[in-house]
C-alpha cells in the first residue's frame, strides 16, 4: 500500500435538481479493499459510476495514477466492473462473454483460451466454457461476470452491490471468495453495498455515505467502535444512543448519573450524544455499587449466539443489551458500562451541518 | 366452471375466423385446384410460370425488398433514439408516429396520389419555388414510397419492442470492457435486437409484397404487381379460378418466407 491510486475532488452531481452528491472527496491507496457503505438512494452507484465514467460529475475532477481521467470514456478507462444485475451478453456463452474484452484489444487465440481457463479456475467453474449464460444460476452468473472482468487484468475493480441477488449462504460463500480472490490478484477493489456485516467483513477501509456526503471514513474496527456520528452509530450495527451532558473532562452524565468515559475536550456542561453497544452494557445486581442506573428487564429474545434482551431503566429509557447469560424479564437489575465502551459525539445542530463538518475533519487528515 | 363461461367469450371470435378466414381460404381452395367446369386441375397454380404472371411476382418481391430494406434504415436508427429517451416521451412520440394508422390505408394512399400528382400539391409548390418538378406518380418509386409510407409502422414498433428490452446494463458492461460504439452497436445491440428485425422485416414485408391498393394508386394502372394481377382476375376478368390458382401460389410462399425467417428467430434465441 502507499501511493493513492484513485482520487475524487470535490465531486457534485445534481440528477433533475436533487442533488446526489456534494463536494465529496476521497482517496483511494493502492491494493485496498474499499467499500462504499449507506442506505439505499445514497449515492453509492453514483459515485461508482463516476469513477467508471458512465456518469460525468457536474463539477470536481478524478484522478485515476496521477492522470485526470474526468472527460475518459469508458471504454478507454483501465479499470473494470461488475454489476449488481450482471448483465451478462445473454447471446453469448461463458467463454464469448469472457473473451469480450481481450478480443477488443485483439489478444492472440491461445493468449485468450489460457486466460479464459485461469480465470474460469479463479473463480471455481472449470470447464464451463461452453454453457449458455442464461442456463446458469445467480451465483455462477456472478462469477462469470467476475472472471469477464478480471481477465482484463484492471488495476482497479468497481463491485456494485455484486451479492445482493443471492441468498444468504451463498452470498456468505461469495463474500470469502471475493476476498481471497483480491489477494490472489492483488489489486485495488471498490465495493458497493447497503450490507453493513458484509462491509466490516471484507474491506479494509469503509466509507459510510449519507445524502450524498461522506459520513465517516475509516478501518472496519474505527466504525465499528469508534462512531463519529449517530448516523454512522445507527447504521452500523445496534446501538444505544442516548442524550448526555459532558460533567468534566473523563465524565458524562446520562439520565441525572455520572457515568466514567475515556474523552475529554468538550466544553463544561455541553450536551453530546452517548453511543453504547448493546453488547457493552452490563448487566448487575441492583444492589451492587456499580450499578449506576436501576431498571427492570422487559424482554428477552434468543437469537442464537446470544440472547437479545431489553431494559426500561427508571427514566424511561429502554436499553438494548446483547449477552450470551439470559436475565429472565421481570428482573430488577441495575445497569453499568465500562468508561472504553462510551462513544461520546457532539451533537449535530442539522443533518447538514453534520455531514459538513464530518468533511471539514476529513480534508483537515 | 370459470372455464366454461370462458368458452362462451370466444364464440364470437371463433364464428368470425370460421366464416372471413376458414371458409374463404377453403373456397380459394376449391376454385384453385378446380378449372371452369369444377374439373380437378393443377394449371391455375402452375400458370405462375407464365411470363406476365411471374414478372409481377418478380416486380413485388422486387419492390417489397426495397420497401423492407427502407423501412429497416429508417426504423432502427429511429428506434435508436427513441429507447434513449425518457419513456414518457417516446411513448408520446410512438403514439404520434401511430396516429396515421388509424386511417383508413385507402385514404392515406389517396393522399399520397394528390400530393404527387404532376399537377399536385408537391409540385405546385416547387414550381413556386422555382424547382423542377418531381415526377415520380406511376413509377415504381412512387409505389414504394406507399409502401414505405404505409408499413414504415409495421417495422418500427417491434424492433423499438426488443431494443427496449436490452438492458441498460448490459451496453454498459459492453463499453466498460472496452467497446466503441459502433462495437456496442455490431456485437451487442443490433444481435439482440434479431427477434425484433425478423418480426418487422416479416410485417413489412408481406403486406408489401401482397399490396394491390398501393400499386394500383401510386402505379396508375402502370405497374401491376403480384395481388393486382389475383385482384384483376377476381374483379375484372371474373376468372375466379385463375386468381384462386395464383393465391394459392402466393401464401404457398409467403409460408416459406416465414418458415425461413422464424428458422433465423430461432437460431438466435438457441445460439
Ligand atoms: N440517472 C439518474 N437520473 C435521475 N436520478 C438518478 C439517476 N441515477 C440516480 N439517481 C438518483 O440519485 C440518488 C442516488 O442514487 P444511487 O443509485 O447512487 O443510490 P445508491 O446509493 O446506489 O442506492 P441503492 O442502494 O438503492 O442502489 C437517488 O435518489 C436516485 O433516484
Ligand atoms: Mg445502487
Amino acid at each position: 500500500m502507499g501511493k493513492n491510486l484513485i482520487e475524487l475532488n470535490h465531486i457534485s452531481k445534481i440528477f433533475d435538481g436533487e442533488q446526489v452528491i456534494d463536494d465529496l472527496n476521497l482517496s483511494i491507496k493502492e491494493n485496498s479493499f474499499v467499500t462504499l457503505l449507506g442506505p439505499s438512494g445514497c449515492g453509492k452507484t453514483t459515485t461508482l459510476r463516476i469513477i467508471a465514467g458512465f456518469i460525468r460529475p457536474d463539477k470536481g475532477n478524478v484522478i485515476f495514477d496521477g492522470v485526470d481521467i474526468t472527460d475518459l470514456p469508458p471504454n478507454e478507462r483501465q479499470l473494470n466492473t461488475v454489476f449488481q444485475k450482471y448483465a451478462l451478453f445473454p447471446h453469448m456463452n461463458v467463454r464469448d462473454n469472457i473473451a469480450f474484452g481481450l478480443n477488443i484489444k485483439k489478444k492472440s487465440k491461445s493468449y485468450i483460451d489460457d486466460k479464459i481457463k485461469y480465470a474460469l479456475k479463479l473463480v471455481n467453474l472449470d470447464g464451463y466454457e461452453k454453457r449458455n449464460v442464461e442456463s446458469l444460476s445467480g451465483g455462477q452468473q456472478q462469477r462469470i461476470a467476475i472472471a469477464r472482468a478480471i481477465v482484463n487484468e484492471p488495476k482497479v475493480l468497481l463491485l456494485d452491490e455484486p451479492l445482493a441477488a443471492l441468498d444468504l449462504k451463498l452470498r456468505q460463500e461469495m463474500q470469502y471468495e471475493l476476498k481471497k480472490l483480491k489477494n490472489e490478484l492483488g489489486i485495488t477493489f471498490i465495493y458497493v453495498t447497503h450490507d453493513q456485516e458484509e462491509a466490516l467483513t471484507m474491506s479494509d477501509t469503509v466509507v459510510v455515505m449519507n445524502q450524498g456526503y461522506i459520513q465517516q471514513l475509516g478501518t472496519p474496527e474505527q466504525i465499528y467502535n469508534e462512531p463519529e456520528n449517530a448516523f454512522v452509530a445507527t447504521f452500523i450495527g445496534d446501538s444505544n444512543i442516548v442524550h448526555g451532558v459532558m460533567l468534566e473532562d473523563y465524565l458524562v452524565e446520562i439520565f441525572g448519573s455520572p457515568f466514567k468515559c475515556i474523552d475529554s475536550g468538550f466544553g463544561k456542561r455541553q450536551p453530546v450524544d452517548v453511543v453504547i453497544r448493546p453488547e457493552d452494557v452490563d448487566i448487575v445486581d441492583i444492589n451492587s455499587d456499580k450499578a449506576i442506573l436501576k431498571g427492570k428487564m422487559i424482554g428477552a429474545i434468543f437469537k442464537g449466539e446470544m440472547y437479545e434482551m431489553e431494559c426500561r431503566t427508571n427514566d424511561g429509557f429502554e436499553w438494548l443489551i446483547h449477552s450470551t447469560d439470559l436475565v429472565e424479564p421481570g428482573k430488577e437489575v441495575g445497569i453499568f458500562v465500562e468508561p472504553e465502551n462510551i462513544q461520546i459525539m457532539n451533537k449535530p445542530a442539522s443533518e447538514d451541518e453534520e455531514a459538513v463538518e464530518v468533511l471539514a475533519e476529513l480534508n483537515e487528515e | 366452471m370459470k372455464n366454461k363461461k370462458l368458452k362462451l367469450f370466444t364464440i364470437p371470435y371463433a364464428a368470425w375466423m370460421l366464416f372471413f378466414v376458414i371458409i374463404p381460404i377453403f373456397i380459394i381452395g376449391y376454385y384453385g385446384v378446380t378449372d371452369s367446369n369444377g374439373n380437378f386441375t393443377l394449371a391455375n397454380i402452375f400458370s405462375i410460370t407464365q411470363y406476365e404472371h411471374y414478372k409481377s411476382l418478380f416486380l413485388a418481391i422486387y419492390l417489397a425488398i426495397i420497401c423492407t430494406v427502407i423501412c429497416l434504415l429508417i426504423a432502427y436508427p429511429l428506434a435508436l433514439i427513441l429507447r434513449k429517451l425518457d419513456p414518457k416521451l417516446s411513448g408520446t412520440l410512438i403514439f404520434i408516429f401511430l396516429l396515421p394508422m388509424w386511417m383508413n390505408m385507402l385514404l392515406r394512399t389517396l393522399a399520397w396520389q394528390i400530393l404527387l400528382e404532376r399537377k399536385g400539391v408537391i409540385n405546385a409548390l416547387l414550381t413556386m419555388a422555382h424547382l423542377p418538378t418531381l415526377n415520380i406518380i406511376n413509377t415504381n418509386a412512387a409505389v414504394v414510397l406507399g409502401m414505405v409510407y404505409d408499413f414504415l409502422p409495421f417495422m418500427v414498433m417491434p424492433v423499438f419492442n426488443s431494443l427496449s428490452k436490452i438492458d441498460d446494463s448490459v451496453i454498459d458492461a459492453a463499453s466498460d470492457l472496452g467497446a466503441k460504439y459502433h462495437t456496442v452497436l455490431f456485437r451487442i445491440i443490433i444481435p439482440l435486437s434479431i427477434p425484433g428485425i425478423v418480426s418487422g422485416i416479416t410485417m413489412v414485408f408481406i403486406p408489401a409484397l401482397t399490396t394491390f391498393v398501393i400499386s394500383n394508386i401510386l402505379g396508375g394502372g402502370r405497374i401491376l404487381l403480384i395481388g393486382g394481377l389475383i385482384e384483376q382476375e377476381f374483379m375484372h376478368a371474373s376468372n375466379w379460378n385463375l386468381g384462386s390458382g395464383l393465391s394459392i401460389f402466393l401464401i404457398l410462399f409467403v409460408f416459406v418466407f416465414i418458415a425461413i425467417s422464424m428458422f433465423f428467430d430461432d437460431e438466435e434465441e438457441l445460439a
